[in-house]
């Protein structure tokens, strides 16, 4: 299983997705520097990552403290949320995300 | 300010007068055996170890409090790694360390950042502050974590031009707001506190946040909107997409709502508050060497490739390191034995255990002696 993520300079990488990982350890797991300064604690913003419109509907709405963090982000969308609160699981096998700007 | 509560002013920490002048109104270095740059849980505790050996030390940490990212990042939520700590959370490990080192008095530089690391004549360390603090020592401790927690910057083209000027992301004195046309940006707890302090002094106030919800004091909502609705405070919902001026003095900033058209918004002072992020900062030039922001260590002292500067915590990096707070715990306590050695280099160093000794135990002030 995998998803496709696209970095700050527009290359996409398709990195390995296991099982209920948060989306934040993937890219991690996949060599990308992502900054994940709370270490996944939805204290920061800096896992900020935009979702595929196409793939938006397939997970969870985020929380009330997810929202609250976004706050912290910049270049905030409908698309944006933090990495760290996204589980994948199989029915996200394919899914596409870009890093946003200030997460790496 | 809007404090967590759980921060307690106590007789410890000790705030050194800072600027001690001489006569010649030069700057007296404060001469100390450790300087610890960073005051978070494992500089913190690298206090204990330290004083364990009798080694006295001074910290310096950019946060007006110590505690670094369990302080700043997490300070209410759990943390259930700890040994021999079922649960607490970052706010209580800080107040459980803070209380551990008591009994050696450290002495806390606060609300600066080292910017300097250099070698004096007589072969010592010394640290200059951005707040002219100057400390020597045998022995540097970079305990940096992440970096310097410093305020998230917008990506608005031009801003770096104004900042300093008209527009800020910290406010040391209130005074130079007065009479001014302020925009206050942002949807958190600084944001609203001083847009309400504020406002009183202030010609015309604007508060901008990009949604209509607040991260704030529920109390703090409830003042904000009262002031709106009585026509003291303008609140826009909207982003900050640009910013205009001349010679550094803001003239107006663009405003986009969702959906219409942008629109300008004349102001001369922005004061933008979008929280802290790390950043290593002035650290990265200090001489010793990095891979990928982090310091490679030797694992049997923690001490750098430079000799007597010496790296835990979440700075370093060495084969299987891990970014735990017990990591940094047990690096703290290795770094102690080598740092002895440039401290007290004509004494032995003696390993005790705190059970069992009687010297240990004095200096902790648990020592028994008057018992019946």
């Amino acid at each position: 299983m995998h998803i496709i993520c696209t970095d700050l300079e527009g290359k996409e990488h398709k990195l390995e997705a296991t099982d209920e990982w948060t989306l934040m350890e993937i890219i991690r797991e996949g060599g990308i520097p992502i900054l994940g300064q709370c270490g996944g604690s939805c204290a920061c913003a800096t896992c900020h990552i935009y979702v595929d419109p196409a793939w938006k509907s397939k997970i969870p709405e985020p929380s009330e403290e997810e929202i609250g963090m976004l706050d912290g982000a910049f270049e905030v969308n409908e698309y944006s949320r933090l990495a760290c609160q996204i589980f994948f699981n199989k029915d996200l096998d394919g899914m596409k995300i870009k890093l946003a700007p200030g997460s790496v | 300010m809007a404090e967590a509560e759980w921060f307690k002013p106590t007789p410890l920490p000790i705030i050194y007068e800072d600027r001690k002048m001489t006569e010649n109104n030069s700057i007296t270095p404060i001469q100390t055996d450790i300087i610890i740059i960073g005051a978070g849980p494992i500089g913190l505790f690298a206090v204990f170890e330290l004083g364990l050996n009798d080694m006295k030390c001074h910290l310096v940490d950019i946060l007006d409090r110590p505690g670094g990212q369990c302080a700043e990042l997490y300070p209410e939520k759990p943390i259930y790694d700890i040994p021999g700590i079922p649960m607490c959370t970052g706010a209580e490990l800080i107040e459980k360390l803070m209380e551990q080192i008591k009994p050696f008095s450290p002495t806390f530089h606060l609300g600066q950042m080292a910017e300097k690391m250099e070698k004096t004549h007589e072969g010592k360390w010394r640290i200059t502050t951005d707040a002219n603090t100057v400390l020597e020592a045998p022995v540097i401790v970079l305990a940096a974590g992440g970096g310097s927690f410093v305020p998230k910057k917008p990506p608005i083209k031009g801003i770096d031009a104004f900042e300093g000027i008209s527009v800020f992301y910290t406010v040391r004195q209130k005074d130079v707001f007065k009479d001014k046309n302020i925009v206050v940006a942002g949807g958190g707890d600084s944001a609203l506190d001083w847009a309400l302090n504020l406002q009183p002094i202030v010609k015309r106030m604007t508060l901008v946040h990009r949604r209509s919800e607040f991260r704030a004091a529920p109390d703090s909502v409830n003042k904000l909107h009262a002031l709106v609705a009585e026509g003291k405070i303008d609140l826009k919902i909207a982003n900050i997409t640009g910013i205009e001026g001349a010679n550094g003095q803001l003239s107006h900033i663009t405003l986009q709502e969702e959906g219409k058209e942008a629109y300008p918004l004349s102001c001369d002072t922005m004061l933008a508050f979008y929280g802290l992020t790390m950043k290593l900062g002035p650290v990265a030039n200090f001489g010793v060497p990095f891979e990928h922001e982090l310091i490679p260590v030797d694992t049997a002292t923690f001490e750098t490739p430079v000799p007597s500067v010496f790296a835990i915590g979440d700075i370093n990096t060495y084969p299987g390191k891990m970014k735990l707070i017990l990591s940094g715990f047990h690096e703290a306590a290795l770094m102690a034995k080598k740092a002895f050695t440039y401290v007290y280099p004509d004494r032995r160093y003696r390993f005790q255990y705190t059970t069992s000794s009687s010297n240990l135990q004095t200096r902790l002030g648990v020592s028994d002696k008057s018992a019946a």
